[in-house]
């Protein structure tokens, strides 16, 4: 009954059950190093990490990101350091979200966060400026009219993931590293990045520092 | 036949009332059916690809036909310039009013057991349950079903456009070879019910499911029918006609607006109307068991249930079987299809034959053997002889 076995099969499938996720009502957890749109982040006493040093706007391939620096005035300072962010811009329309300027960061001040769900009605709107591209007091990428987001979203959108070396130690290069501070909640780091001391596994020189040490 | 019983004391004022009534009820059971048949499919269809199918528009996704619909009527209606602006647009009438005639011959309910002859009492008149019992009723599906080719070949050709082309001329080449098989599928029931009538035909298979013609014919009229028929509806497996991986749309490639929601409507609402005419040529119709209550009611519920089960069938064949090569299809009709219902006809007509003048059984079916003997092996050699043939001129070629 070789003709009559497939009937078998498509009939059978009628009782399995369906992998569908519907997906703008119910959204699957995404994976941790989602790129999604950037954030601008702040530190915990609300000064901006961006010291307007244009890396990563040198090293985009998408030339989408405008960044001129300014000094900061002494009286009000933007940032912890000399200079700070004056104007920061992305063009989501060129943006391809390859997070190389997350890497070039130096301070950790440009990470992307877990939110895509975005359609503009016209160019300006895919332009984000600093005023949308900043995080709010509480740490959490600030909502866009424009932006779907589901409630409880924004809980799991941190993006605080790098590839690479943060704070350019060589002896970090290639591998996967985050501070447990910056974002939205905090992470547990991966092994080699936190204590190098107690992870027996690691190959790093016993006397280099605890990477999350270096940014304080 | 007596026909039906409403016009036997004259027509009156009442009278036309019913059968207003009736033709009311029947178009709009057709067209609601048929917006739920194209729900019925496309969630079957995605059941049985393990997908959730439309689950937006209303519960279940139930209203998707419904918005489907209205954005068909807000869609801009164009014509290519090549096309022939009459035929164009008169194309997808034909489609739909051929799928909208042939239903009407359907008796959809009525008691057929016993002394009662399939009428119902409404306003104190007997009559039908079913639009038309015109003496010639099988004749009449067949010539619905003919013409709505007409539909097609004339879209095809009016479009100016290739695809379109290619597809309608398709489509009349398969339509006229299954044609054959279809038509002679039919013949048989018409010979065992002795009657052109769909309500005779349903008459005489009432008393049980053994005088259902699917099992008093032998499977075998049934089967060729089922196949034909889906051949006929141009439905998968052989949906040469709009094989989408060859030519874009088929015939209707250029239409859009409504002249292409006719024509989907009229596709989905042959394929009830076929549903139901196998019920009726093969399934006893309406005959079912009286459960409880309600003697005219139960009848319809059988009917909507076995056309159910068909077009369940017909859903269940289209996620299953590839579609076939344009002659393999030429292949099964003529070669396989047209020989074994031409002797099934032959044996069947022996059969009757046989009971109306008490012939000798075995002389009978002797002769029936050796007829069919010499039949078979003529018909595999002349098939031998055509491949011949034919693989001679592919070598030349």
């Amino acid at each position: 009954m070789g003709y009559l076995d497939g009937f078998k099969v498509t009939f059978m499938k009628l009782f399995e059950e369906r992998v569908t996720t519907e997906y703008p009502k119910e959204k699957r957890p995404k994976p941790p190093r989602f790129h999604g749109r950037h954030v601008l982040n702040r530190y915990e006493d609300g000064m901006e990490k961006c010291i307007g040093c244009e890396l990563c706007a040198g090293v985009c391939p998408a030339r989408c990101i405008y960044v001129r620096g300014a000094d900061n005035s002494e009286s009000d300072p933007v940032s912890p350091g000399e200079r700070y962010g004056y104007v920061y811009e992305i063009n989501y329309l060129r943006c391809i979200h390859c997070d190389l300027c997350v890497e070039a960061c130096p301070t950790e001040a440009i990470t992307e966060s877990k939110l895509f769900e975005f359609s503009f009605a016209n160019r300006s709107d895919a332009i984000y400026t600093k005023n949308e591209l900043v995080v709010g007091d509480d740490g959490l990428p600030q909502r866009q009219p424009w932006e779907l987001w589901h409630e409880g979203d924004d809980l799991t959108t941190s993006g605080w993931m790098r590839a690479t070396a943060s704070a350019g130690n060589p002896d970090y290069q290639n591998r996967v590293g985050w501070s447990g501070e910056l974002g939205y909640g905090t992470r547990n780091p991966e092994i080699g990045q936190h204590d190098l001391a107690k992870d027996e596994k690691s190959e790093m020189p016993s006397e280099e520092h605890d990477q999350s040490e270096d940014l304080h | 036949m007596t026909g039906d019983p409403l016009f036997l004391d004259g027509v009156d004022l009442a009278d036309i009332g019913i059968m207003a009534a009736k033709v009311l009820i029947a178009f709009t059971f057709l067209l609601v059916a048929t917006m739920f048949m194209v729900w019925f499919e496309r969630k079957l269809i995605s059941d049985m690809q393990n997908r959730i199918g439309p689950n937006v528009a209303g519960p279940w996704g139930l209203l998707q036909t419904f918005a489907d619909g209205v954005k068909f009527f807000f869609k801009e209606d164009l014509r290519p310039e090549n096309a022939d602006p009459l035929v164009f647009r008169l194309a997808p009438y034909i489609a739909a009013v051929t799928a909208f005639l042939s239903f009407a011959v359907v008796p959809i309910g009525g008691s057929f057991d016993g002394d009662s002859s399939g009428t119902v009492t409404i306003f104190g008149r007997e009559t039908y349950l079913q639009v038309a019992d015109p003496p010639i009723g099988i004749l009449l599906l067949l010539a619905m079903s003919s013409i709505a080719v007409y539909g097609v070949m004339l879209a095809g050709w009016a479009s100016g456009s290739k695809y379109p082309l290619i597809g309608s001329v398709r489509a009349s080449a398969q339509a006229i070879s299954y044609e054959a098989a279809l038509g002679m599928a039919t013949v048989v029931v018409v010979i065992l019910a002795g009657t052109l009538s769909t309500h005779g035909i349903v008459a005489a298979q009432s008393g049980g499911i053994t005088r259902w013609f699917v099992v008093s014919s032998g499977i075998v009229p049934f089967i060729v029918f089922l196949i034909a028929a889906t051949a006929e509806l141009n439905r998968p497996p052989f949906d040469l006609v709009e094989a989408e991986q060859e030519l874009v749309g088929g015939f209707h490639t250029e239409y859009s607006s409504i002249r292409f929601a006719l024509f989907f409507l009229a596709e989905f609402m042959n394929v009830i109307t076929m549903s139901a005419i196998m019920v009726t040529l093969f399934f006893g119709g309406p005959a079912g068991p009286i459960l409880f209550g309600m003697t005219w009611f139960w009848p319809t519920i059988w009917f909507l249930l076995k056309v159910l089960a068909f077009l369940f069938v017909f859903v269940w064949f289209r996620a299953t079987l590839p579609r076939l090569r344009y002659d393999q299809l030429m292949h099964l009709g003529w070669k396989l299809l047209i020989p074994l219902i031409l002797f099934w006809l032959m044996f069947i007509s022996l059969k009757e034959l046989r009971a109306a003048h008490d012939w000798n059984w075995f002389a009978t079916y002797g002769a029936a053997f050796v007829a069919l003997a010499i039949g078979t092996s003529l018909l595999l050699a002349g098939l031998r002889a055509g491949d011949r043939a034919f693989q001679d001129e592919l070598e030349e070629a």
